[in-house]
């Protein structure tokens, strides 16, 4: 297949534009800058596309940098150029959000191994002029906040006044803090943990088996092929959907409600509105994400281990860190449970280091540090106003 | 514990807790590694860094407590007394405090045995039951005290472990910890006599704070 050709399948789906033209800010990364990773390879030339908010002040200390989740983006709260959809953390930062973009200076970056604009396998490799797919080398998360952290120094940044993200947000966050503590004044790490339970890895290979069993997957090479694994990648995507809410959540939204229908239909439509939902949420998801990338990005949450690299003792990765910490939980969250939050609490207790902790009550499951939770938004507000007066701010 | 506890006890000595904060705070040196245990909305915290410049962490039950102490800059872990202390490696602070607390805990010979080892020192105040106006509530009237700093009935309160000041003073003796200080406050919220032999406390003491050591 010529390239010509590969580019004319690349652009009918948006979401392969914005891989390889992002409509954020770029900062590319030549020959001499490689990211050096956790396989064993480096990576060069490089980019990561971001978005910033509000202005960096004359001494570069009120910096914070957001880190979005598996399927998350740069767009944190401005509408998303894919889907036309206000900023996945809109209700948290924003003019006179509990974040607040006219105090602060908000950046968050699309992470290395994504589709929306950072190197990921739907970027086009320089060495053949077709898409990486599988010849991009496994990422971790260790290595998006290296990634991050050259980022930071292009923008000339050396201390962040905080670090904050959830889910695969909260890891970077973790990770950010074990890597460059003298970088992470305050890190506010939400509803994750210092590891990928197994269960959790089940899910993400039960995901990723989706992807790979569909016939349109090609291997990998499935953009070349000018096709798209559609169905695998919406079947991944309802499954982890489940893992995201909660059973009594799932049974106040829907119930055993029926879907346009009076009577079961004995058939193998969606008779239930919770089907039909989770087949809208599989089929909105598989327009707006490359199946590869997340391949790739539930590879390098399956692998996020801290305490393994050192010698298995979460506290002795956070010794001397003189971060100021604040967790959060969400009572109904099954995929970060509190159990897996309190751990990193105790590790950091066990170091002596600075932290709070509040588990909030809710029965919203995982997603619940996507939506509007008024205590989670006081308590963040609250953490960081008193790290900013803290840091003199 | 439930989560009634926290504010239910917060309110139910609001008025005495205030003194033995007092107290607690004068009895802290300077500079110190502090763990407060039900550290509530942050108070005793916010006292302790602002007069005695300690390096202070808090444990509270309530998410309201939590949130009000981090937005303070506080650094408190929701968290529960009974369940939690394990975690805290031995030695980790110069002081663990306990303010009006221990009677509601599920296991307060463990909660203290837990403080000594996590702390140089414990700091421990309570209610003393066996002060002369609940025994005449209790001998004459025949009922469960209901008084002014315990307002609640026996069915409804978080309380579950009430004791005098000679039943503490026994447990600790039990733990073999030794007592450094012990300060008895009368119902005005005054300091008694140093002097005073332990049945005296223990009949008009309305609350006593101690500093233990292992």
């Amino acid at each position: 297949m010529t390239i010509e050709a590969t580019q004319k399948s690349v652009m009918p789906a948006l979401g392969n534009r914005e891989a390889n033209h992002p409509s954020s800010m770029v900062a590319m990364f030549g020959a001499d800058e490689p990211l050096v990773l956790d396989a064993g390879l480096s990576l060069a030339p490089f980019q990561l596309a971001y978005q910033t908010y509000g202005e960096l002040n004359a001494d570069k200390s009120n910096a914070i940098l957001v880190c979005h989740a598996l399927t998350g983006d740069q767009h944190v709260a401005n509408a998303n150029p894919v889907t036309g959809r206000a900023g996945w953390w809109s209700a948290l930062v924003g003019e006179g959000k509990p974040i607040d973009t006219s105090k602060y200076f908000v950046i968050c970056s699309n992470v290395i191994g994504s589709c929306m604009g950072s190197t990921g396998p739907a970027s086009i490799n320089p060495a053949t002029g077709e898409p990486y797919a599988l010849d991009l080398p496994v990422i971790t998360i260790r290595d998006m906040v290296r990634a991050q952290a050259m980022l930071v120094d292009r923008l000339g940044i050396d201390t962040l006044l905080a670090v904050i993200g959830g889910s695969m947000g909260g890891m970077q966050v973790l990770q950010w803090a074990v890597s460059y503590p003298e970088r992470v004044f305050a890190a506010l790490p939400i509803a994750t943990g210092a590891r990928h339970s197994s269960q959790n890895i089940a899910f993400d290979e039960v995901g990723r088996q989706a992807v790979m069993a569909d016939p349109d997957w090609r291997g990998g090479r499935y953009i070349a092929h000018g096709c798209r694994p559609h169905k695998g990648l919406a079947v991944a995507r309802m499954a982890a959907h489940v893992t995201y809410l909660s059973e009594a959540a799932l049974q106040r939204k829907f119930g055993r409600e029926l879907q346009d229908r009076e009577a079961l239909g004995f058939g193998f439509d969606a008779d239930f509105q919770i089907e039909s939902y989770l087949r809208h949420q599989g089929m909105t998801f598989v327009d707006r994400f490359d199946a590869n990338s997340y391949l790739y990005l539930t590879r390098a949450m399956d692998y996020f281990d801290i305490a393994a690299d050192f010698g298995g003792s979460l506290a002795t990765a956070f010794r001397n860190t003189k971060t100021r910490f604040c967790l959060v939980s969400f009572s109904s969250d099954w995929l970060f449970p509190t159990s897996e939050n309190r751990a990193i609490v105790h590790a950091l207790n066990a170091a002596a280091a600075s932290v709070s902790f509040v588990e909030i009550v809710t029965d919203r499951g995982h997603d619940a540090f996507l939506l509007d939770e008024p205590e989670f938004f006081s308590a963040s507000e609250g953490f960081i106003s008193s790290v900013a007066k803290a840091r003199g701010l | 514990m439930d989560t009634a506890i926290a504010s239910t006890q917060s309110l139910a000595n609001a008025a005495a807790t205030r003194v033995d904060l007092r107290v607690i705070a004068d009895l802290v040196s300077p500079g110190a590694r502090v763990l407060d245990i039900g550290c509530g909305d942050g108070s005793l915290l916010a006292l302790l860094q602002a007069r005695r410049s300690v390096d202070g962490r808090g444990v509270e039950l309530s998410q309201a407590g939590v949130n009000e102490c981090v937005a303070r800059g506080l650094s408190v872990i929701q968290g529960d007394a009974d369940t939690d202390l394990v975690h805290y490696p031995d030695n980790a602070f110069d002081f663990v405090i306990l303010s009006q607390t221990i009677q509601a805990t599920r296991n307060p010979k463990i909660v203290l045995q837990q403080l000594l080892r996590i702390g140089g020192r414990a700091i421990v105040s309570l209610p003393n039951f066996g002060h002369w106006s609940i025994r005449l509530h209790l001998g004459f009237r025949g009922r469960m005290p209901v008084t002014e700093n315990l307002p609640m009935s026996w069915y409804d309160t978080p309380n579950i472990h009430f004791c005098t000041i000679r039943d503490f003073v026994a447990m600790a003796e039990e733990l073999g910890a030794k007592v450094e200080t012990a300060i008895a406050l009368n119902a005005s919220g005054e300091r008694m006599g140093m002097r005073m032999p332990w049945a005296f406390w223990n009949l008009f003491g309305e609350q006593a704070v101690f500093v233990l050591k292992r």
